[in-house]
């Protein structure tokens, strides 16, 4: 192990490493629990010019109360939710089929769609902007939130296709030989053989997903206005403009279109960061 | 009931017939599984990515007839003083982010330990990554504030006058690279805290028999068997540093005078601001862009071609 294991060492270097990991903690996270301070204080305390220290009196009921039921949050949630959800279960299973045909099968251009989807997948956004934009105002689907699911949908089968072929590569191939031997349907193959034990895989997917798309502010901000279909992270910059000097419920705000994905990499780490860190151990 | 067999067939016996039929099937199943993601991924990525090249060679203001001026639009990037600031900034991302992936090694050494809770600071440490880029962008902003910032606070603590990162066209990008360094930092980490996982033991033990340690065991032992994640971090924050537009966007706009602009960002706003809307010029720049990034997307995908042939 490297470095040395901290238990090896002096007794004064262990100690002060006990006390140095939550006090770089708090460092690293400055901004986020000073946000997090920001969102329970009282509106005085802003106007006063208490920005940085103790609150004044504790009013995080009220600001968030103030989010959920005096503003446009709510929908902005339910849209973001409605946009990531079938995003992910989209993705998800286009790239199950893709990642299984291109990790199973040898055929001439096997590589070269592979390759087609992981270059897709790093293109630079602006150079589909405005034929994407296009092609939703086309289908009738601008301002929409099918529009979006659509486009997420499409793209992140680039990423998902990348990870599920390699994940596929890693099974063993014996199990897919053998029931081929039994002459086993490809469909049956691949519904009872292949997608139970890509359980890990699918679950790694769907969190990194429903995160990615949950986080997405460019497609949102291009493809959509209003909020009846805008997500929670165009939302909360027309919340800016409309609080501009409210840090009180700009911050409760933030924190409240922030949980959902961290919400989900606590229930779901080990999975989330087995698909962040893919490739990164061989 | 018998089907005859074709003609051709006929001498070849039933076991064969079979075995060509299976084989075709398995020819076939692929394209089947295959359908679904590729039609949507030609329709929505990769012919939008040939449409944009060629409206490059279009007037186009998004609603009346495209017009056909050639390479028109390029020359006239090649005189576009904002261009080349943005061209400039993407530069400076790239460079500066990559800073991050130093930074994530340190932090990954600094917490690879067993002790106590070392797991939940793990996780803590990775948060930035997981909030949406917008948020970090606020909360940036406030940070910089020249009227109540935090930076500004401890700057005085310390006896330095106050600075407008935000407001400053020379300070500005670096103070949104620093934004952005935060989460993508968390995110290299990441990588690195599970590369130290996969270390070899025995190698890391041999070295010290052999007296290495501290910087020496790291650079000659430590950072070769990290190669892989080395690799991975950095192919993310090319990506990172030149799709960057969340952050320019909430904490600046571009601004100020333009100065903190990137060719996403720029390109975003001529195509689609209220400064008319240059669907061609725009369609230009995210063509620079896209060939700027096809260099790195052309590397990885060499890299991964390398190791693939040593699979089945």
């Amino acid at each position: 192990m490297f470095p040395k294991p901290i238990q090896n060492s002096s007794r004064a270097w262990q100690t002060t490493y006990q006390a140095l990991v939550p006090a770089a903690l708090v460092m690293w996270l400055l901004p986020l629990i000073a946000v997090a301070i920001f969102s329970i204080k009282p509106e005085a305390d802003f106007t006063t010019g208490n920005y940085w220290g103790v609150p004044s009196s504790f009013e995080g009921l009220s600001n968030y109360g103030r989010v959920f039921f005096g503003s446009d949050m709510p929908r902005y949630l339910l849209n973001s939710v409605l946009i990531t959800v079938p995003t992910v279960i989209g993705a998800v299973a286009l790239s199950c089929m893709t990642g299984f045909a291109l990790g199973v099968y040898k055929f001439r251009g096997n590589l070269l769609l592979f390759f087609m989807f992981v270059a897709g997948n790093f293109v630079p956004f602006q150079i589909l902007m405005v034929p994407v934009r296009d092609l939703t105002l086309d289908m009738g689907l601008y301002n929409t939130k099918t529009g979006l699911v659509l486009f997420h949908i499409a793209f992140q089968t680039g990423f998902c296709t990348l990870f599920m072929r390699n994940f596929i590569r890693a099974l063993p191939f014996e199990l897919i030989e053998a029931a081929r031997v039994e002459g086993v349907a490809e469909w049956r193959i691949f519904w009872f053989v292949v997608l139970p034990l890509m359980k890990p895989a699918i679950a790694a997917l769907s969190v990194l997903i429903f995160t990615f798309i949950w986080n997405d502010y460019f497609w949102a901000v291009v493809l959509t206005q209003g909020a009846e279909s805008q997500p929670v992270t165009a939302g909360i910059t027309s919340f800016n403009a409309q609080y501009r000097a409210a840090y009180h419920l700009m911050s409760a705000g933030s924190i409240v279109a922030a949980l959902p994905p961290v919400a989900m990499f606590f229930l779901m780490q080990r999975h989330f960061i087995a698909g962040l860190t893919l490739g990164a151990v061989k | 009931m018998n089907l005859a067999p074709e003609t051709g067939s006929s001498a070849t016996s039933p076991g064969a017939s079979e075995s060509w039929l299976r084989r075709n099937r398995q020819a076939l199943a692929p394209w089947l599984f295959l359908a679904p993601g590729v039609i949507f991924f030609l329709f929505y990525v990769i012919f939008p990515i040939l449409q944009s090249f060629n409206l490059s060679f279009y007037r186009w203001d998004g609603l009346g007839d495209p017009q056909f001026i050639g390479m028109e639009n390029y020359r006239e990037l090649m005189d576009d003083r904002a261009f080349e600031v943005s061209l400039w900034n993407n530069l400076k991302w790239l460079l500066l982010y990559l800073l991050a992936i130093p930074a994530g090694l340190f932090i990954a050494l600094f917490l690879n330990q067993t002790v106590t809770g070392i797991r939940l600071y793990k996780s803590l440490f990775f948060f930035p990554f997981v909030i949406s880029q917008v948020v970090v962008g606020l909360v940036f902003s406030w940070f910089y504030d020249p009227t109540f910032g935090l930076l500004n606070q401890v700057l005085a603590w310390v006896g330095l006058g106050p600075i407008n990162v935000l407001g400053d066209p020379t300070l500005v990008t670096y103070g949104i690279i620093i934004a952005g360094l935060w989460p993508q930092t968390a995110y290299c980490m990441i990588l690195y805290l599970t590369g130290l996982n996969a270390v070899d033991p025995e190698q890391v033990e041999a070295a010290r028999l052999d007296g290495a340690k501290g910087a020496k065991m790291l650079w000659y032992v430590i950072i070769p068997q990290l190669r892989p994640a080395t690799f991975v971090a950095f192919v993310v924050t090319i990506i990172g540093a030149l799709r960057s537009f969340d952050l320019i966007s909430i904490m600046t706009n571009g601004g100020p005078f333009g100065s903190s602009r990137v060719l996403s960002f720029y390109m975003f706003e001529k195509a689609l601001s209220e400064y008319g809307f240059r669907m061609g010029y725009g369609a230009a720049i995210a063509v620079v862009l896209f060939l700027i990034m096809l260099c790195f997307i052309a590397y990885f995908l060499w890299s991964m071609y390398q190791d693939d042939k040593g699979g089945r």
